[in-house]
């Protein structure tokens, strides 16, 4: 690891003040679950490095009625193993259980991973399947404006995710297809099925990350039913290939993935 | 037996400081004065090195000395050698290319080391190691094997013409070829067995520290044999003469052959503590490991096997092409010839066998002896080729292989090996009703409701253990004996020290080892203690590797033993007045059988020392020493039977059962034992289904994590079904045969006969990917 | 540099060490708990293992100066003097470890798994739940075993024979 400095805030006024003094060699550190291994392998070198671990604004879970809203400091275990998010959104709480292993969901945050949009994390695919809003310390957006593309983020300099926010829809559901060396998602997909329709989420398998797969929006929101994805096809060309597996097989993945989250959706 | 005796299920003394956090490994120590290495290594496969700057390092904060390969050949470090000598078949020797410690002309795998750097601290040593600048001129690369035996190949060694090392055959070809003439059915088969890269959990690590005062030299180093490291270090690489280096190889987190070999980085740092006058630590990170240490398998074979009309086999061809990788590593050679053609024999009564192997560098990482070395590729060629032929004669392969058995034993195989002892129809039947065979059709059918498919194979293996007498080794090209030295050292208040040249990265020999004394003299094994992995204690050893430290380090303990007994015996006589022969050692007593004259064990030992009381002439002290030198190899043999179901949808294979069912000779600690066992199938389901090893074409290799590189995981395993039949091995004293590598020999052709019998199509390699079950699934509905 | 306090296995340690140093090398070469390992460079392997204020994580991919302030458990603060905590005795009573490299991380996963768990622990779960730590030696049979013995959760079916 190259040398760096560490700094705790314990405001977001003051993490966005240290960041703006230290430069844009600077990074915020939130779980540093993807931050610093990238760091030990010398591929990233900040300057200096933002904790904001203690920053309580950016703690908690609040769900009212429908609507549920996760500060981006929560970790992945603390959703998981929150009951009212295990009572509004029984797949959302499912899919945080699925990140990573226990060590990685004790420290990972739902705001550090967002922000960090790896192609294969799991967080993309629900928050574009459930019409999500992605709060930061400047502004709001939906998810489908937030998530640019590989990495990329409509997040501008020194700007923090604070929070996420959702309506907690009639049904849904993450199924996850594993990469057997990684462990990460080479296919992960979110139903979630509404009264005025059904969304899909994608994501590991997109050659330009998550996606929202609209054939099969569409044809769900008709008919929701595994069986409603069986004709639909997936274009190799937008998937990604790599020695773990090709663009025609992640295409079946998507479909197969797809079925099966119907599938748990349902209750099946 | 005894409740700590052979046979009896011991927990593990060793056990207390692992499970508290007192292990020690050699990352773990420091010496005063410590400081650590990095090593700048070569982001190419194949170049010239033009230059090397190191200026730039040099004055970077913190850096004590950066050495390159001129420094270390001005300073007479010899090559890396390879210590067996395999002949090609037109009696030429292999042809070995210069393997320097540090690469100073040319680079031949992306790791190779070229320089390392000292500094105060680890991150200071690696960000000086990236300033050094070294200028290479790339050369065109080749990684595998059948592309570097190509007419126009990228050349490797100018020793080495065609990348061939050496063109080599075991049997008789024309009493082959003319079984073949009389066959009723040829089977035939292209294998490929896919290159492993071991990852015990202890990366390797060195810490070289030369005492000027003394001018001395200790290297600590995550080793599997200390003593061959000091003898190969000194005779051939000239760090030290033995007398002035001592070896030290502590608590060692797991080896499967890779910590067997002598590898440039402990040379390199014990050159460099003396250079730069400080002790040197390296510790490889994972993607080091990854890169340099010794891979395993990587075979290609075309298999041809002859049946006649009653299907009785005639013969087997068999023609290898093996992946030696850029340089021959210490035991590369005997590993895809004689720990491999000699197997080919299986578990069947085959009257001729020919095999013929090539040799061959490529541009990629050493490749070695990994648990068990050339036998699992024997086994996999030869049981994927049983269960092959089973299927194209719609005949049981469970019969076709009983039918085939060999009965008798001795038994004289085509290729050398000499089988003393087994019940291969034991193993198969305890197997076959462990797995309730009988039950599988139900299973498919029910498991085809469910829409997945079941499929069911099996493996019958057997391996060479117990490596090795001296003497035939010698005469096969060995550099060295195979033998196993031991010292029991009684001391006055009857507790033992038992020195041994086996090393424990894992086995649990301060357990099992302790066991023989309680079998021999009723004492409790925590009296006993076990010393091993320190050339300055340990007189001589040669390790442990090929299942070897039962059958061989064992017998020498027991050899030891034999001695102790009979002068305790002799002592206890003459103070009893009694006669030599009538004296019984047992429950920690030495008595006159048939009286109640005794002496406490302690007694007697004290008597030993005091020598107030010893037969006219008796030197006093209770101590001996043995060296044990095998009489023939030892052949473990069983029976593996997997259960799979496989994901139409997705290809994704899941082991539902595993049935191992083995056969080691006599057991010692049934629980450790098991415990190998477990581990072995671990390792051979991970090759079959998970671990792939890739290099583009640029010989990068793109697996060098675990992010890429596909370790089983406790969620990729089931519960195993382990057990054991007995036939005891008349060819040491305890009757050992070895457990250590059979899990991974016997597996993975077991697995794979499994999915391809599930998804109806015979087309598959290792590792068994999902896209790859998949594809071949899609292949033929 | 930076200046750290925080409680390692009950005796509050304080120190100064450079910002980018790991909690696993303030641990091994700070303070001399070299039981703590490292494996892997990606995160993955889990020999690093420790509790951070109660729960398990990662030492290899946390900052020491993240965990300032923090209670830190090593295997090392595991035993109780000469008790040793169940989960390693039941490691021990199952063989659930050989070479020993990964255990202390394995065992301090261990004890975390249980906590959530507790006996209603089953080997399904107990496998998912060990996604992060590898171990090369035993297959992992007995150290499932040894986790839900230690759990006191029943065994797998295939193991009743046993």
């Amino acid at each position: 690891m190259y040398e760096t400095t560490y700094h705790r805030p314990t405001s977001l006024d003051e993490a966005a003040r240290l960041a703006s003094e230290m430069g844009d060699e600077a990074k915020y550190l939130s779980g540093g679950m993807t931050l610093i291994p990238t760091m030990k392998q010398r591929l990233a070198a900040p300057s200096a490095l933002i904790d904001l671990r203690h920053v309580g604004d950016l703690k908690g879970i609040s769900v009212n009625g429908s609507s549920i809203r996760i500060g981006g400091g929560t970790t992945h275990a603390e959703i998981a193993a929150s009951s009212e998010i295990q009572s509004a959104c029984p797949g959302f709480a499912g899919l945080a259980q699925l990140i990573g292993d226990p060590a990685v969901r004790h420290m990972g945050t739902i705001g550090g991973s967002v922000a960090n949009f790896d192609p294969a994390a799991d967080y993309p695919a629900a928050l574009l399947a459930l019409g999500a809003t992605v709060h930061t310390n400047k502004r709001e957006m939906s998810a489908d404006d937030f998530f640019v593309g590989m990495f990329e983020t409509a997040l501008e300099e020194g700007e923090i995710v604070t929070a996420v926010s959702f309506e907690a829809p009639e049904a849904s559901a993450y199924e996850k297809f594993r990469n057997p060396a990684s462990r990460y998602a080479m296919c992960g997909v979110y139903v979630a099925k509404r009264a005025d329709g059904v969304k899909v989420g994608v994501t590991g398998a997109g050659a330009d990350g998550a996606f929202r797969w609209s054939d099969a929006e569409q044809a769900l929101s008709s008919n929701f039913a595994p069986d409603a994805v069986g004709g639909l096809s997936v274009s190799e060309g937008d998937m990604v290939g790599d020695i773990h597996g090709s663009s025609a097989y992640r295409a079946n993945l998507v479909k197969v993935v797809t079925k099966r989250a119907v599938k748990k959706a349902l209750g099946q | 037996m005894g409740v700590e005796g052979i046979g009896a299920k011991v927990l593990r003394k060793e056990d207390r400081r692992f499970i508290t956090g007192r292990g020690r490994y050699v990352d773990d120590m420091s010496v005063p004065g410590m400081k650590y290495g990095a090593f700048v290594r070569s982001p190419h496969a194949h170049a010239k090195i033009t230059g090397v700057d190191v200026s730039a390092a040099k004055d970077m904060p913190g850096v004590i000395a950066v050495l390159d390969g001129k420094q270390l050949q001005g300073d007479g470090i010899g090559n890396l050698i390879c210590g067996w000598a395999v002949n090609s078949k037109d009696g030429t020797p292999m042809k070995m290319g210069a393997y320097p410690a540090l690469a100073s002309e040319t680079v031949r795998y992306v790791g190779q080391p070229v320089a390392i750097v000292v500094a105060e601290t680890q991150a200071k040593a690696r960000e000086a190691a990236e300033a050094v600048m070294v200028d290479y001129e790339e050369l065109p690369v080749v990684t595998k094997a059948v592309d570097a035996l190509k007419e126009g190949a990228p050349q490797l060694h100018p020793e080495a013409p065609g990348n061939l090392i050496f063109d080599w055959e075991l049997g008789d070809k024309t009493a082959t070829d003319e079984a073949f003439s009389k066959a009723a059915h040829v089977t035939k088969l292209h294998i490929h067995n896919n290159r492993l890269i071991p990852n015990p959990m202890e990366p390797r690590a060195a810490l070289g520290h030369y005492d000027p005062a003394e001018d001395h030299y200790t290297c600590w180093t995550t080793s599997q044999n200390p003593h061959v490291a000091r003898l190969v270090m000194s005779a051939f690489y000239n760090v030290a003469p033995e007398h002035k280096l001592r070896v030290i190889a502590p608590d060692v987190g797991g080896g499967f052959g890779s910590k067997i070999y002598i590898y440039p980085e402990e040379i390199v740092c014990l050159w460099a503590s003396k250079r730069a006058g400080v002790p040197v630590k390296w510790t490889s990170d994972r993607t080091e490991a990854f890169l340099t240490d010794a891979h395993g398998r990587d075979h290609e074979t075309e298999v041809e096997l002859a049946l006649d009309a009653d299907n009785k086999i005639l013969g087997l061809k068999v023609d290898t092409i093996a992946n030696i990788g850029a340089y021959m590593s210490l035991f590369s050679s005997s590993v895809p010839t004689y720990l491999y053609a000699t197997l080919l024999s299986g578990q069947y009564d085959i009257p001729a066998i020919h095999a013929n192997v090539r040799a061959v560098y490529t541009n990629t990482a050493p490749v070695d002896a990994y648990r068990g070395a050339g036998r699992p590729e024997a086994t996999y060629v030869v049981e994927r080729t049983m269960e092959t032929a089973a299927r194209e004669l719609g005949i049981s392969p469970a019969e076709f292989r009983r039918k085939n058995f060999i009965r008798s034993f001795p038994h004289q195989t085509p290729v050398i090996m000499n089988y003393d002892a087994g019940d291969f129809e034991a193993c198969l039947n305890a197997g076959m009703e462990a797995a309730d065979v009988a039950g599988f059709e139900g299973r498919r059918q029910e498991a085809q409701s469910r829409g997945k498919l079941r499929g069911l194979g099996m493996s019958c293996y057997i391996e060479a253990c117990g490596i090795a007498p001296s003497k035939a080794v010698g005469s096969l090209g060995a550099g060295v004996g195979l033998w196993e030295s031991a010292e029991v050292r009684v001391n006055p208040v009857g507790t033992i020290e038992i020195l041994t040249g086996s090393h424990s990265h894992g086995q649990g020999h301060e357990t099992t080892f302790a066991q023989l004394v309680a079998e021999r003299f009723g004492l409790p094994v925590d009296n006993v203690q076990i010393v091993h992995g320190d050339t300055d204690k340990v007189q001589f050893g040669m390790g442990t590797y090929g299942s070897r430290s039962g059958a061989v380090g064992m017998s020498a303990i027991h050899k030891a033993l034999d001695k102790v007994e009979a002068k305790a015996k002799k002592i206890a006589a003459h103070v009893l007045e009694a006669d030599e022969g009538d004296i019984v050692i047992e429950n920690g007593e030495v008595k006159v059988a048939g009286t109640d004259k005794k002496l406490g064990w302690h007694e007697v030992c004290l008597g030993a020392y005091t020598a107030h009381n010893l037969p006219d002439g008796m030197e006093p002290g209770l101590k001996e020493g043995a060296f044990y030198d095998p009489t023939n190899f030892t052949f473990p043999a069983g029976c593996y039977i997997c259960e799979v179901e496989v994901d139409p949808d997705t290809g994704v294979t899941e082991i539902i059962q595993f049935v191992a069912a083995d056969d080691f000779g006599r057991v010692i600690n049934p629980m450790i034992v098991e415990g190998q066992v477990h581990g072995g199938l671990a390792q051979g389901i991970g090759q079959a289904i998970l671990e792939g090893t890739h290099y583009d074409e640029t010989g990068q290799l793109t697996t060098a994590s675990y992010m890429d590189y596909a370790m089983p995981r406790a969620w990729d395993l089931p519960m195993f079904k382990v057990s054991t039949t007995e036939t005891i091995c008349p060819g040491n004293p305890l009757g050992m045969k070895g457990c250590g590598e059979a899990g991974a020999i016997g597996s993975p052709p077991a697995v794979i006969n499994a999915i391809t019998d599930a998804i109806g199509n015979n087309d598959l390699t290792m590792p068994a990917t999902p896209e790859k079950v998949w594809k071949a699934l899609n292949a033929v509905q | 540099m930076t200046d750290i306090t925080m409680t390692v296995n009950g005796r509050e340690v304080s120190g100064s060490v450079e910002d980018r140093t790991l909690l696993v090398q303030y641990l091994r070469e700070n303070l001399g708990l070299t039981g703590t390992h490292v494996g892997c460079d990606t995160s993955q392997c889990g020999a690093c293992v420790v509790h951070v204020d109660g729960k398990a994580v990662k030492a290899c991919t946390m900052l020491a100066a993240q965990a300032s302030g923090s209670s830190v458990t090593t295997i090392e603060g595991l035993a109780q003097g000469a008790d040793l905590h169940p989960v390693q005795a039941a490691f021990r009573e199952h063989h659930g470890l050989q070479c020993g490299f990964c255990t202390p991380g394995m065992i301090m996963t261990a004890v975390d798994i249980i906590a959530r768990h507790g006996s209603s622990l089953d080997e399904h779960t107990v496998r998912e739940e060990l996604d992060g730590n590898i171990c090369r030696c035993t297959g992992y049979h007995n150290i499932v075993k040894a986790i839900l013995s230690a759990a006191g959760a029943s065994q797998p079916q295939t193991m009743a024979a046993e």
